[in-house]
């Protein structure tokens, strides 16, 4: 028992003990700093430059874009060209651009409705950086005419399919256990497949962030962390089952629903809005399987009735939010975020929707491969698959 | 449209929703019917009404051509040589008389390495010859005999390879005139034939060498004594540099380059004599009594042919200046490949007073710097 026969240091002990180290941590930095250990590698080479465009606004005005910096030394931009001409452009803030921030660049160039722009960033080395506009389109603006539109859009893709989907909640009570099993585990198949979907398109759009966001690993440890969080939340006060476990499978799905809103909204920024009648009715079609995965654990409550119109909203609402916000060109880092989030919310309404179900259950380790469950689980999962395949353009 | 209007839209249109979305987007689905499959709406994606602001209702201000150019200025005097200047900076080194009663003329040449600011704000590490890119414009009389005293202390091996008429060992290849750093070699060969022509480093990788400066203009004025034809003695005369008759015209030393500056094997900046729309921001000031005569080369690397075009004008072409007579009448426009050049000769006599441009005929060239302006008046206006 040495720790217990330790003295207790004094205060003004252990507090220098912690000051010691940080004392000698400061003074390195600063040696190495005043030393420049590295100046003897100084071989002449030019700064690494990188140059990231993060938003892309086309309007009456001619092209604005956000351009974020993350070379070694602070960048300057020294012209712009549009299309292989160099045109006059306006910096704000004006100057040299310091690692990590982000400035505006406005061109006043007559872009052309429809077609593709390519805009270079000359810097004073003479690095070139290139940003592709592929179909240019004026960006949406913030009106209310144009929030409501695009609420509507949001509604027939996240709110309706979740609350077709609730509707077959009344059919799915007289289900016995078979049933209600082989309705958990579709649940958690299509979740299985949205966490995919999801993922990929995070680490997807992390790649297109500046590098000092260091995409991969936010993704991962930022749906992770989501994942510990809502777990932890989850089982404050015993396991989720029931209404409760309906509301985290609507918080996940809800989470999901943003990222497809960001990716809409995205589309119509972009000018690459391949949204017809068809599509909207694909979204609506894959989304439907929500709206049944949200009921499956409700199905031996009886829930109140506005717990439905709220799941609804819980669900499907953030649609509308994620094409709001989508449709104003956004950071692809902040998406990228917005999604892993969502991932690991969907991964812990897996474990627990996994585990409501092997409580539903004598037997909790043989019932994950009974036909009904894992038919269910594979059925959902090629459902979302194939229903998918109407939505990827 | 306004967004309230979208509703009465036929609902039997395949399109609703897009036009729909159209409207709520303000977004063209030009692409977007194509690709959601359903047959395309002629009108999907041109109905601009439903742009809450139609970008081509009114002209988009300060969108028009005035915005086709670089921003800000390039430091003359930092790089310490100035395109304006450039054009009538004609180097003809130092002569003396030879016992033979021929004229011994000397250059003396530096290959220097030098950061230059090639386009306002753009620097690029650039290889020259005197410090100025292009090198100094050489000229000399033809019969006369010629020394290039050429050194290196530049940081590369080094040349000066001249188009004209000499000797092997003269030809600054390697084995010939191709001299590391800190050397120096004596070209010497006489000024033959008359013309316009270049010089330029024929170290290898050509390419590198070529395109990080290492060019200037070589002109050999014709020498009216050996002309026997009085007529072609007067063209002749005229050429001749520091003659009564040269002293009419307006010569112009004109070199057309690019700069590769980030090395990718596409020029990122056009120009005349270096500075991409140098005479853009600072016209050449023409007389219009007088007669103006360009010596013009061609050094872009990388693409195969560079032009020259005249606007509202048309000029006599002399392809390589080594006739008397034009190659081309009445022309307004010329080509040439690399190290290809040519005199051209026109007047503005007849014009009214203005800005008259000049450029390659690939626009994109001209969009990348290539442009300059004649600011065209009498001599007292």
């Amino acid at each position: 028992m040495s720790d217990q026969s330790q003295p207790t240091r004094p205060t003004a002990i252990r507090l220098l003990l912690v000051l010691l180290p940080l004392a000698a941590i400061l003074g390195s930095f600063v040696w190495i700093a005043s030393l420049d250990p590295l100046r003897s590698f100084n071989n002449g080479a030019p700064p690494v430059e990188s140059l990231t465009v993060e938003r892309t606004i086309l309007d009456q005005t001619g092209i604005q874009i956000l351009v974020r910096a993350g070379g070694s030394e602070a960048m300057q931009i020294a012209q712009v060209a549009v299309d292989d001409a160099y045109w006059s452009f306006t910096q704000n803030p004006p100057g040299p651009i310091a690692r990590g921030s982000a400035v505006w660049v406005q061109i006043p160039y007559p872009w052309v409705l429809g077609e593709a722009h390519h805009v270079a960033l000359v810097s004073n080395t003479g690095t070139v950086f290139g940003h592709e506009i592929a179909v240019a389109v004026p960006t949406p603006k913030a009106t209310a005419g144009q929030f409501r539109m695009q609420a509507l859009v949001g509604a027939l893709v996240g709110l309706l399919p979740v609350a077709l989907g609730l509707m077959f909640y009344p059919a799915m009570r007289g289900f016995g256990t078979t049933g209600m099993n082989f309705v958990l585990a579709l649940t958690v198949g299509m979740l299985a497949f949205l966490l995919l979907d999801m993922m990929g398109e995070a680490t997807e759009l992390a790649a297109e962030a500046a590098a000092m966001f260091q995409g991969s690993a936010m993704v991962w440890l930022s749906a992770l962390a989501s994942f510990l969080l809502l777990m932890a939340i989850g089982r404050w006060r015993g396991r989720p089952e029931g209404l409760a476990l309906a509301f985290y499978i609507a918080l996940g799905i809800g989470l999901h629903n943003f990222g497809e809103g960001l990716a809409i909204g995205g589309a119509f920024a972009a000018g690459a809005a391949g949204l017809g009648t068809f599509l909207v009715l694909g979204f609506a079609l894959h989304n439907v399987t929500e709206g049944i995965g949200i009921a499956a654990p409700m199905l031996r409550i009886r829930p109140p009735l506005w717990s439905f119109a709220a799941l609804t909203l819980l669900a499907g609402g953030p649609a509308v939010i994620g094409i709001w916000v989508g449709s104003l060109a956004y950071a692809p880092q902040w998406s990228a975020l917005a999604l892993a989030v969502g991932a690991g919310a969907i991964l812990q309404v897996m474990v627990e929707v996994t585990a409501y179900l092997q409580r539903q259950n004598s037997d909790r380790l043989a019932i994950l491969f009974s036909p009904a469950v894992l038919g269910g689980f594979l059925g959902g999962i090629a459902f979302m698959y194939v229903t998918a395949a109407l939505i990827k353009v | 449209m306004p967004a309230d209007e979208a509703t009465k839209v036929d609902p039997s249109r395949r399109a609703l929703l897009v036009a729909g979305l159209a409207a709520a987007g303000g977004a063209a689905i030009a692409a977007g019917t194509a690709r959601s499959q359903t047959a395309p709406d002629p009108m999907a994606g041109h109905d601009m009404s439903a742009m809450s602001t139609d970008p081509y209702a009114a002209p988009m201000s300060g969108m028009a051509h005035g915005n086709m150019t670089t921003v800000g200025r390039v430091d003359h005097a930092g790089n310490g040589f100035d395109p304006s200047s450039m054009l009538t900076d004609w180097y003809t080194g130092t002569t003396e008389l030879l016992p033979d009663g021929r004229t011994l003329r000397t250059f003396e040449v530096s290959a220097i390495d030098r950061e230059i600011e090639i386009a306002p704000g753009i620097v690029f590490p650039a290889w020259t010859f005197n410090g100025r890119v292009p090198g100094p414009a050489l000229r000399a009389k033809e019969g006369e005999k010629l020394r290039i005293i050429f050194r290196n202390y530049g940081s590369h091996p080094h040349s000066m390879h001249f188009h004209g008429i000499h000797s092997a060992r003269m030809d600054g290849v390697p084995g010939a005139g191709l001299i590391g750093p800190g050397e120096e070699f004596v070209y010497e060969f006489d000024a033959k034939p008359f013309g316009c022509h270049l010089y330029h480093c024929h170290a290898l990788p050509l390419k590198r060498h070529m395109h990080k400066g290492m060019y200037g203009l070589f002109v050999i004025d014709p020498d009216p004594a050996r002309q026997a034809d009085p007529a072609l003695a007067t063209v002749a005369a005229s050429r001749l540099f520091g003659s009564p008759e040269n002293a009419n015209w307006q010569e112009l030393a004109m070199v057309m380059n690019a700069f590769d500056t980030n090395f990718d094997g596409g020029n990122e900046v056009y120009a005349v004599n270096t500075v991409g729309q140098a005479y853009m921001n600072v016209p050449i000031r023409i007389d219009k009594t007088r007669p103006v005569r360009i010596y013009l080369v061609n050094v872009t690397e990388f693409d195969p042919i560079n032009s020259f075009h005249l606007h509202a004008n048309f000029f006599d072409y002399y392809d390589t200046g080594t006739q008397l007579t034009p190659t081309l009448r009445t022309v307004d426009l010329i080509m040439q490949c690399q190290a290809q050049r040519g005199i051209l000769e026109f007047s503005f006599s007849d014009h009214e007073d203005g800005m008259y441009m000049f450029h390659a005929h690939q626009s994109e060239f001209t969009e990348l710097g290539w442009v300059g302006m004649f600011d065209v008046r009498g001599p007292e206006a």
